[in-house]
């Protein structure tokens, strides 16, 4: 009985752990950037803090570094991934890649950039391994390439990491817009295969994955790892500025912190607002050109060069973390040496210790916020059965909010709130942040296996005589042992490579694997770096080798769950 | 009438538009057969019955089982059995612990497993029980869910569609086995198909609908 | 300065000291036991880290004390946490027991009343502490007055590879030549780091032909005069340095793979032996050297505080004391551990601790401590602010 009446109260909670923060947030921004802080004594309304802003010479590159970050790595990722599905979907170079890069979308943000970063600077891996045969090179080339003003190569290490998501997403997109047959019909009316799909797949399933390109916007623009390890810092981004503006002493930095972020709110939404214009005068030139009648003439060349692209990023990211391996047990290694004088554990041996500190506090986090946000999903997907709810397309938009609002929007002003109020810092605000980005993902990542259950299932067990609950636990969950299982291992590495949230809802005092690896950054330890990237990596990978093998052996005698 | 199911002035009606209006007693050991092309409602009159009716829908009457109203009882509390036409064999049990959740509670395990053997002796699959479901045949899983359906102890039996993903020579075979069981136990049998075969062989009444 | 304002004024209340007494070292040594510290600490270098975790070890078997390294990237963000946290009346039990500190921070939190003391010279080791020789009573020119102790010295060298640099350099303008000579092959950690903020303070020093102004306030009146020749000497040091000034190393042991990978041939460095500890890790090449000007390097101390709202100031001045005895010093000057300057004196040492510090190879890019010559005084912090803020508008947002 009790249970009956917590059920019902469970989708209205999920919202409110997810949205809770982030409203809370915004208003913890909002008041400082107009100037009223009282903790501190300032009483407003003032526009000083957005005068303080303006006056900042670095703002407007700030700013444009934000935007063009965001644009460019948006539309490129998008661009190979829609290509490559274009060209190569149902193909064994499709599968191939399609294989290399699931893996890849759990290798935390901050381990991937350092990778990149190992790999392409003037003193990487590239030029070493080129060096000094082909390039003539006996010590490296005074070039700009990470941290460039530019932002290209903090772009580069977001595009390698958003290919593998949008494909996922693709993937899923895929198997509802009945493609397979499409192609087919326009092959046979003459169109080239990259063509033919973009002419008649393209449309369906870019109306099915446009929320999780508004993330990847949204997050792009306002990144902070990242862009501490590969962007510039003459001036940084603006989510840096204003991360930096946040921790300075200076109580009057903290109100220009929260203009900022204000700032960045603003033009995350002038940026959305800007890509869905662009969607409209796509869609008519694209109408124009399936009009045109035109069959596709570059088509090879042009799955070609997707192919590649996409293979370069799956490489990236590998070799990335191959270098990482091979720093975490060097000994000296000068340049132009492809590998280092010698192997040594001596590295392990030094940071083994602290990155196990820093792994505990991980886990202890990640598990315990993936399965409250495990068990808050299927309570309210469970709800949504029993009760006959559904979910309106707007709800869904409720879903993705938090992940399009800037990070460096509301998470300053949580903080703030979070000391006005007294609320110690610490491990468990950390946990309730986490959750905020953790349930969307997990949620996402569930419903679509939960629904497609054929619930006539459960009107067997029911006409069995089988409660609900008895249903839910006896048959339901252990037949989606395995997407459940996928959904809590993504619920974990979305919290392992959780960064900011981390960094400034726990006050300093909680002290995770990517926290500790991006404070390195600045120290410039590669051996140090090496083992902490490794660390998180294999944090956030091991759960998705378990939710493969979990399952694989628990049904090994049961051919129907095989592939689930 | 004390035993037996009866469906009293059950109309169904979605989003307004009325789908079908029946009312009739199903004796013990009886068919009915509710016959039309899909999309006149069948099913859904049977998940009316079982309690698992889509929101959408609007139902007026009762439902009536051995004597009592179970219109507003909890799916799982009013002791109607029902086969679809996919057998829906639980596919992470193996075929014995299958039959156990269908098994009423009680007994001690070897009593448990006694009736076990004793069901798949009955339909002639004995020694099955640690098979996994997804390696059997259409037939051996058509009779595993009719047995695993009778050891839960109904008070009445649903079908939908049962048969029509057996091959005809099954078809038959699985037929009588069915209609032979719930004579045997004397349930009351409500069948909805679109098979004229299915019809006569219930050998009961026959409800045409949406038929011109 | 203008936060120094907000402070004062937000600030006005004293918290009251109704603390343990530092004199009363055993009943500070009883209230410690079980005690965890929170120390704040810059967590950029893996060396010090691996100290302070031994550090931790050795407190926790003598004292019973718990020590928790809270990495900062910057130690701003622990003067931050105490001075929110008193504004939202968290008197008792702060976030911060401990701070590695000097300079402004200290500066700017003495002012406002956010310290716990005087404490440091009531400590048992303060007896050995080398009073007469060291800066370790004034920080920046400010007076310490018992509000922090020291734990290292540390002075500016410059370290460069001879491979590729054989000689070092007698001073600034030197500097400039050499750079314009081999243009890309320096830089400094990008302001406002403390080590990127130092050399700007170091050039100043080095140029003027009396540097004894620095040690007075800076004013709107004599700031624009005496700093003009900084900004000359940085415009045409600029273009020379590596990546022509577009990007800055973010820490000074940032710069080490620089040099070992060849991008750097001079560095400087707050740490004289900090080349010859990196040298052991294999962080950098073992031709690597240290140098120091003609007229000497600015140096100063490394200080521990305790925030006045630390929930364990006990256990706090428990490890402080630790920090300051001829063992834990020892370690730190070892350079293949630390390679930092001790704070002891040595006549004030027992035969048997004297001897560990004198059994110690400091390692062999190490100047020894006649080599490394004058000390120049730190100016006092308010140019530091300064200069780091006009730094970042001259260049830290360069087209």
């Amino acid at each position: 009985m009790n249970r009956r009446r917590f059920l019902p109260i469970l989708p209205i909670l999920t919202l409110l752990a997810m949205l809770g923060p982030v409203a809370a947030g915004l208003w913890g921004t909002l008041l400082p950037a107009f100037g009223h802080l009282p903790a501190a004594g300032l009483i407003g309304p003032s526009l000083e803090p957005f005068r303080d802003l303006f006056d900042w010479a670095g703002l407007p590159r700030a700013m444009l570094l934000s935007i063009s970050t965001g644009l460019l790595a948006t539309s490129i990722s998008l661009a190979i991934v829609m290509l490559v599905t274009a060209g190569w979907s149902g193909t064994k170079p499709f599968r191939a890649l399609e294989r290399l890069l699931s893996p890849l979308l759990s290798v935390p943000h901050a381990a991937a950039a350092f990778g990149l970063a190992f790999l392409i600077a003037p003193s990487g891996w590239a030029s070493r391994l080129l060096s000094p045969g082909l390039t003539g090179w006996d010590r490296p080339p005074d070039l700009l390439i990470v941290q460039d003003t530019w932002g290209l190569t903090m772009t580069a290490g977001l595009i390698v990491k958003e290919v593998p998501f949008l494909l996922l997403i693709t993937l899923a997109a895929l198997g509802q817009a009945d493609a397979q047959r499409s192609v087919a019909i326009s092959q046979a009316l003459g169109y080239g295969r990259v063509t033919g799909w973009l002419k008649t797949v393209f449309p369906r399933v870019y109306a099915q994955i446009r929320p999780p390109i508004y993330v990847v916007l949204a997050y792009s623009m306002s990144v902070v790892d990242v862009a501490v390890i590969l962007g510039p810092n003459t001036p940084p981004s603006l989510s840096v500025q204003i991360v930096k503006w946040m921790s300075d002493p200076d109580l009057a930095m903290r109100l220009e912190g929260a203009a900022g972020a204000l700032l960045q709110l603003g033009l995350v939404i002038g940026a959305l607002v800007f890509w869905r214009l662009g969607e409209f005068v796509f869609a008519r030139l694209g109408a124009h050109w399936v009009g045109s009648g035109m069959r596709g003439k570059l088509d090879r060349p042009v799955a070609l060069a997707a192919l590649a692209a996409g293979a370069i990023c799956a490489l990236s990211v590998l070799f990335g973390l191959v270098v990482l391996t091979i720093w975490s047990f060097a000994g000296f290694w000068g340049f132009p040496d492809a590998l280092p004088d010698g192997f040594t554990m001596r590295n392990w041996m030094r940071f083994g210790p602290g990155t196990l500190e820093a792994l505990g506090e991980t886990a202890l986090i990640a598990i315990t916020v993936a399965l409250v946000a495990l068990i808050l999903t299927i309570g309210c997907l469970e709800a949504e059965y029993r009760y006959g709810l559904t979910f309106s397309q707007r709800a869904v938009w409720l879903l993705y909010l938090p992940l399009l609002i800037p990070q460096t929007a509301f998470l300053p002003g949580l903080q703030t709130l979070m000391l006005s109020i007294g609320a110690d810092e610490g491990r468990i605000p950390v946990m309730l942040a986490h959750l905020v980005f953790v349930l969307p993902y997990v949620f996402l990542s569930l419903a679509d296996p939960f629904r497609a259950w054929d619930t006539r299932m459960g009107t067997i067990a029911a006409a069995l005589r089988s409660s609900p609950n008895g249903v839910l636990w006896r048959v339901r969950m252990p037949m989606l042992l395995r997407p459940i299982l996928t959904a809590l291992a993504v619920g974990l590495a979305v919290s392992v490579g959780q960064y900011l949230a981390t960094l400034l809802i726990g006050g300093g005092r909680v002290a995770t694997l990517t926290t500790e690896a991006v404070a390195l950054a600045s120290g410039g330890d590669r051996r140090a770096i090496g083992v902490y990237g490794l660390m998180q990596t294999g944090a956030a990978l091991v759960p998705f080798a378990l939710a493969l093998l979990i399952p694989t052996i628990a049904w090994r005698n049961r051919r129907g769950l095989r592939h689930g | 009438m004390d035993k037996g199911l009866s469906l009293r002035q059950v109309s169904i009606a979605k989003d307004g538009a009325p789908l079908l209006s029946v009312t009739h007693d199903i004796a013990p050991g009886e068919v009915l057969t509710v016959m039309g092309p899909s999309g006149v409602g069948k099913s859904t009159l049977l998940a009316f019955i079982t309690g698992t009716l889509a929101p959408a829908f609007t139902v007026t009457g009762e439902v009536w089982l051995d004597g009592q109203n179970i219109t507003h009882a909890a799916p799982h509390q009013r002791r109607v059995g029902i086969l679809f036409q996919d057998d829906l064999l639980f596919p992470h049990l193996s075929v014995g612990a299958n039959l156990a959740f269908g098994l009423q509670p009680g007994g001690s395990a070897a009593e448990r497993k006694a009736k076990i053997a004793k069901a798949l002796e009955e339909v002639g699959l004995e020694g099955f029980e640690d098979r996994d479901p997804a390696t059997l045949s259409g037939g051996q899983k058509a009779r595993i869910a009719l047995m695993r359906m009778l050891l839960s102890e109904p008070c009445g039996l649903l079908l939908d569609e049962p048969f029509s993903r057996l091959d005809a020579e099954r078809r038959a075979q699985v037929r009588d086995m069915v209609f032979d069981r719930a004579r045997a136990r004397a349930l009351p049998v409500l069948m909805v198909t679109h098979d004229a075969e299915d019809a006569q062989a219930a050998g009961g009444v026959v409800i045409n609908l949406g038929g011109a | 300065m203008k936060h120094l304002a907000v402070l004062a004024a937000l600030l006005a209340p004293v918290p009251a000291l109704a603390d343990i007494d530092p004199a009363n070292w055993e009943a500070v040594t009883a209230e410690a036991e079980g005690q965890t510290v929170f120390w704040n600490a810059w967590g950029g270098s893996t060396t010090t880290n691996d100290f302070i975790a031994w550090v931790g070890e050795r407190v926790m078997e003598d004292y019973g004390v718990t020590l928790e390294h809270v990495k900062l990237t910057d130690t701003a963000d622990a003067v931050t946490r105490v001075l929110s946290e008193k504004q939202a009346g968290e008197d008792d039990d702060g976030a911060v027991d401990m701070i590695w500190i000097n300079g402004a921070n200290f500066a700017a939190m003495k002012e406002a009343d956010l310290l716990f003391g005087p404490y440091a010279e009531q400590l048992p080791n303060w007896a050995v502490v080398d009073v007469e020789g060291k800066t370790v009573q004034t920080d920046f020119t400010v007076p310490t007055d018992g509000f922090e102790s020291p734990w290292a010295m540390a002075q500016v060298v410059f370290v460069h590879d001879t491979a590729d640099m054989p000689d070092g350099l007698g001073s600034m303008q030197e500097l400039l030549e050499w750079t314009a000579a081999n243009p890309g092959r320096f830089s400094y950690p990008q302001p406002p780091d403390f080590l990127g903020t130092t050399f700007l303070k170091q050039v100043l020093v080095d140029i003027l032909p009396d540097p004894s102004v620095l040690a007075d306030p800076a004013t709107d009146e004599n700031y624009d005069e005496i700093t003009a020749p900084l900004w000359s000497y940085l415009d045409e040091l600029t273009p020379n340095l590596w990546r022509e000034g577009k990007a800055y190393p973010p820490t000074g042991t940032a710069m080490f793979p620089l040099i070992a990978d060849g991008e750097l041939d001079l560095s400087i460095s707050f740490s004289p032996g900090a080349a010859s500890t990196a040298i052991a890790n294999n962080e950098l090449p073992p031709s690597v050297r240290t140098f120091v000007l003609d007229k000497g390097t600015i140096g100063n101390a490394s200080f521990v505080a305790i925030p006045y709202n630390s929930g364990s100031k006990a256990g706090a001045m428990v490890v402080a004391n630790f920090l300051m005895s001829p063992e834990a010093q020892v370690r730190a000057q070892n350079p293949e551990i630390l390679g930092y300057g001790t704070v002891l004196n040595m006549d004030a040492l027992s035969e048997e601790d004297r001897a560990a510090f004198e059994a110690l190879d400091l390692g062999i890019a190490t100047l020894s401590p006649a080599e490394l010559g004058t000390v120049q005084d730190e100016p006092h912090p308010s140019w530091a602010t300064r200069i780091a803020d006009d730094w970042m508008t001259r260049y830290g947002v360069s087209e």
